[in-house]
Parts: structure tokens; sequence; C-alpha cells
């Protein structure tokens, strides 16, 4: 692992255990963050994502859900091996998380100050009072010119793009090295989602943390993110640059999600789709995720897992279309 | 929603202010607080209870009478200015012992309130929050306590034990904390889900703060009406054990064991007034308990809109 990463989670699987089955929602998921880097997780609802970011946090759902395999270093400890006091002090403090629901994500029953003092004295053994001053410096940070009045709001009084920023500044408060943002723009209109973004992008740079933007909204992604990692059905499929991933993506599936965003030239009658709906864990196909709607599935999709393979440095990709061997066979029918 | 239908409630009427779209900061007490005193049930209720509570706690001073002292010239004496309301068959003034009947009734029903709840409160959390094989437990002990006919049980135990308020308290705690538990249990289970408890989470805040600080305060409203509720049971069923002659024993006045006493055919044919005053001080006080209860509710309840 080399000195600038954050984050380097490695074969990662997170199941949930119904009776006596398993059901795998994150497969073998492998990826690195950089310092100060922001890298876009995509997927369909059900891919998960979530699941994903939860099993970084130890947040998994219990007792249900368990994480059963591989590690995730987070500055060279493995938060999968660390005991729940240490975790404690990772979350809120290295690293943050915000929610796709701004409107449910404050406490209804504390003002907006209460809820950012309280965090702040317990990771900073500070004063009531210093944290305040850092509350309130965290409003005007994220926008807030009446910082002072909004302290002592509740949060029904606050709008949604409004809550979203509080959660912003208090994800922020502890300086973390990490944040995670499950959906932050999701629930929001267009014009405060560019807001939201702008901020997001602003203080990525100013507090140096990394960034992992989870959505569906390539939009997004283009706007914001550096890398890319293409979930589907629990697995990776494919990890590139932002370039890469919109000028040539290589796995069917990114394929498929990139036609589907309307294009501004041209006429187009009709929106591209990818045919069917993510398998649920419970119901994967043999072989390769993804083959029952797939445009290119050839024989060997539907017998053998594919693996993710290294294209270059850079890129990384679950098919065998660009797996040696198989790859001439792929391109013919790529073609054809 | 819960948050849609809180926001309703909360929002101040839509102000013509321009730029300043926020109004004054208003606390959600003082809008439980104005809410409460549109209800006129409650207020009366409140009203009562304020004149009970005071007249037991100062039942010292208003009292005219040792409540124990004994005069044989004026059993059964009817009302009159020396015995304002009548004298008891032993001669005791029924005035006085009312009043320190009252602190012993009253002293009872919070107690145990008290004990009920807090034990209450704590199960439901627990189980609530954490679901799983600790609910199972915790849930089926709730079950067991509630299959058992608390009236007879009660009587077992106080026939055993010789029943001294604090007995009395203790094991109306013990039989009667289920229902609050299983208020808070429901309460958890539906909020536990919510954003802001996993927001809470990832900002690294321990799962006592989260259990107690962040979800309870969340779930306090039904909590407040259950124990208002039950001071008034409590007292009910303080007087039906006194009455049975199973409560805190003579000479210690309470409001059961004065009309226990009254149980008597020449008291029901020539002193009227002594059944009448300690029966109708019962009556008074449980009804003010679920006015305030009622009141409460509908106060605590973000889907009853202001009028």
């Amino acid at each position: 692992m080399s000195e600038d990463t954050v984050l380097d989670v490695r074969h990662l699987k997170t199941s949930f255990f119904s009776k006596k089955t398993e059901l795998p929602v994150v497969d073998d998921v492998s990826f690195s963050v950089k310092k100060g880097e922001t890298l876009a997780i995509v997927g369909e609802s059900g891919s998960g994502k979530s699941m994903t970011s939860l099993s970084i946090m130890r947040l998994v759902p219990s007792p249900n859900g368990k994480i059963v395999g591989g590690e995730v270093f987070f500055n060279g400890k493995d938060l999968v091996q660390q005991n729940d006091k240490t975790m404690y002090k990772v979350r809120g403090n290295d690293i943050s998380m915000i929610f796709q629901e701004p409107m449910t994500s404050l406490n209804p029953v504390y003002t907006i100050g209460e809820q950012i003092r309280e965090q702040l004295i317990y990771h900073q053994k500070i004063s009531k009072r210093e944290a305040h001053q850092i509350g309130i410096e965290m409003l005007q940070t994220v926008g807030f010119s009446r910082a002072n009045d909004i302290m002592k709001d509740y949060p029904h009084r606050l709008s949604g793009g409004m809550r979203q920023r509080v959660m912003i500044a208090m994800a922020l408060s502890n300086n973390p090295k990490l944040l995670i943002a499950d959906e932050p723009t999701t629930a929001l209109d267009v014009t405060v989602q560019a807001q939201i973004l702008d901020l997001m992008r602003k203080l990525s740079k100013e507090y140096d943390s990394a960034i992992i933007l989870i959505t569906h909204d390539l939009g997004v992604v283009a706007e914001l993110a550096e890398r890319v990692v293409v979930m589907y059905g629990g697995q990776v499929v494919e990890e590139a640059s932002i370039e890469d991933i919109f000028d040539d993506p290589l796995h069917p599936y990114t394929e498929g999600l990139l036609n589907s965003i309307p294009k501004i030239e041209g006429t187009q009658e009709r929106l591209d789709s990818i045919p069917g709906t993510v398998p649920t864990p419970d119901n994967l196909p043999v072989g390769c995720n993804f083959v029952t709607r797939c445009p290119y599935a050839m024989e060997i999709c539907k017998q053998e897992e594919p693996t993710l393979i290294d294209k270059d440095s850079s890129r990384k990709v679950r098919c065998y279309l660009h797996e040696e061997g198989v790859k001439n066979h792929g391109q013919q029918h790529r073609s054809s | 929603m819960d948050e849609n239908q809180m926001k309703q409630e909360v929002k101040p009427p839509p102000q013509v202010t321009g730029a300043e779209t926020l109004g004054k900061h208003e606390s959600m007490l003082s809008i439980i607080l104005k809410k409460f005193f549109q209800n006129k049930l409650a207020v009366i209720g409140l009203i009562m209870l304020t004149i009970i509570i005071s007249s037991a706690i100062f039942a010292p001073w208003l009292a005219t009478h040792d409540p124990n002292a004994t005069s044989t010239l004026d059993r059964l004496a009817p009302p009159s200015a020396e015995n304002w309301l009548g004298a008891d068959h032993l001669g005791r003034d029924i005035y006085s012992r009312m009043l320190y009947a009252g602190q012993m009734s009253l002293w009872v029903g919070f107690a145990a309130m008290l004990s009920a709840t807090t034990i209450g409160v704590v199960v439901g959390s627990v189980a609530g929050y954490f679901g799983g094989w600790i609910d199972g437990v915790l849930m089926r002990v709730v079950d067991i306590i509630i299959s058992f006919p608390s009236i007879f049980l009660l009587i077992t135990i106080v026939s055993v034990f010789r029943p001294s308020p604090e007995m009395l308290i203790i094991v109306f705690a013990i039989l009667s904390w289920t229902g609050t538990a299983r208020i808070v249990r429901s309460e958890f289970l539906s909020l536990k889900k919510r954003e802001f408890v996993l927001a809470a989470q990832t900002l690294g805040l321990p799962k006592r703060r989260i259990i107690f600080g962040h979800i309870l305060p969340n779930a306090i409203g039904p909590v407040i009406v259950a124990a208002t509720l039950a001071i008034g049971a409590f007292i009910i069923t303080e007087s039906t054990l006194s009455f049975l002659g199973l409560g805190i024993s003579p000479p210690t006045a309470t409001w059961g064991n004065m009309l226990s006493d009254s149980q008597d055919l020449t008291v029901f044919l020539t002193a009227w007034y002594y059944p009448l005053f300690p029966g109708l001080m019962i009556f008074i006080t449980v009804l003010s308990f679920n006015f305030v209860g009622d009141g409460l509710r509908d106060a605590l309840d973000p889907r009853v809109v202001e009028k």
C-alpha cells in the first residue's frame, strides 16, 4: 500500500443470513482511495453500493448482516479486525458519512446546535463554548450567513438543501480523512444539487478529505469524481478513470449505463435502457452476474464467473470480452 | 411520514415578513404547553391535582386534628365546626385523616409509577434497539408477567408479606412495568430504522448515547401519557387492596382503608359522610390524572394540530 492511500478495500465480502442461506450482497469488492481523491461508486439500486459503504464503517445491519471476509485498510489498520471501541473513534472522526435523505437524517427533537456540539464534544473533548464556536464556523463554511440563528433552530425549520448542508458541516467538523457520501443529492432538486456538489468539491480541497461518492447519477459522477468503480450484483465490474469510463467503457454494463443517459446532440426517439433488473442476491445467475441482461453474452459467461482483471495500470474489468484467449471471439461478436 | 406531520404541527402560521422567512424560535416545550392549555378538561384536571397534591404535602399544617387520635365521645359525629367532615367509628377526624391518607396514596402512586416506568423504559429500549435473541428473551418475560392475573398475584404476595408502603410500591412496580416496556419497544422498532439513528452511528456516538440520548427522547410522549394514567391506576389498586383489608395496615390512613372501615350497616345508615369523602377523593384524583393524561396525549401527539 503506497503512502498516500487512505482507504484500501481488499476482497471485501458481506453477506446477509436468513434461516440458513447466505446471501452475498457485497462479493469480493476491492478498490482503493488516495488522499484527497474523489472516487465514485456507480450502480443501479441493489448493486451493493450502500452495503459496501456500511461495511467500511462496520455498520452492517445486525444481527442478519455480517462481514464474512476481506480487509478494509484505513491508515494501515484493518478496520474489519478492530474492536468496537476503536470503531467509535474512527466513525465521525476519521471517516464520516452523509446520506440520501437529509429530511430524516437529523434528530427532530434537538436543535442543530445541540447536534453539532454533541459529536464535537464527544470526539475532541472540548468545552461546550468551544464546540459552539466551531459549530458556527462550520455552518458559515457551508454557506449559512445566519449561522448563529441556525444553531438555535430545530431541523424541521430547514429545507432539504439546508439540512444537507448541515449534515456536511457535521460530517466535516472533525476534519475526517474520508467522507462517504451516499447519494447526497438524490433527494434534492436540481439547482440545490448543483450547490451541494459545488460545496463538496470546494470543501474536499480545503480539508484535503478523500470522498467516496455513491450514486446512480452519472451526471454527478462526471461533475465530481476522478475515478469510477462500477458495481453490479455486489461485485466490482469495472474500475477506471473518469475519462476512460465516459470515452471507452469496457464492461457491457457500463456501456448500457452510459447509453441510458439522454444525449444533447441528435434526435433520439427513445432512451436506451438495459433490459431486465438487477438480480436479487438469492437469485444470481450461474456464471457472470450480468449474463441474463448482457447483449454480448457468450457460452462461457453462462458457465464460469469471470474474474476482475487488470486491463492496464489504472483500469480493471470483470468480463470475458477483455480476457486474453476469449477476447478475439468476443470482439468478433461485438462487431457483428 | 412522521417528520412531515411534525413539520406541519410545529410550523408557525405563515408570516408575511418577506426575506426573513423563519419566525421566532418556538421551542418544542412551548408548543406542547400551548396545546395542553387549550384542553379545558386537562386544565381542570391539572388544577384539581395541584390542590390535592399540595393539600397532601401541607397536611401537617392543614389538619385540624391528629389523624390517629381517637375520641370516644365523637364516634361517628356528623360534620360540625369541630369535625369539619365528621368523625369515624373511633372518633377520629375524617378531614385530617383524609389529608394524611392522600399523602400515603399519592406517595404509593408516584413511587410505583416512577419505578415501573424506569424498568419499562430500560427494558423496552434495550429490547427494541438490539432485537434478536435479547428482544426475544425480554419480551417472553413480559408475556409471562402479563399472563398472571395481577390482582390475584397482588393479593397472594401482600398476604404472604406484611404490606408496608415500600413493599406495595415494589410489588406494583414489578407487576406493571410491562405495558411501558411494550410501548417503548414498539416505538424503538420504528425509530431505530430512521436515518438520524444511522447518522448518529456514523458520527461515532456510543450505543448508550444513541439509545437514551437520541431515540428515547423521540419516544417519550407515549411514555409520559402512560405514566400519568398509571398513577391513577396505582391509586385505585392500592385502594382496592386496602378495601379488601390487604393494603397498608391501620392505623396508617389511606383512602382505601378509610372506605374499608366504613363498610358497616350502622355506618351506612347513620354516617353517610364517612364513606362519601374518601370515596370522592379517590374518584376526583383518578379522574384528574386521567384528564391530565388525555391532555398530555393530545399535546404530545404531533398529529393533533393546535386550534
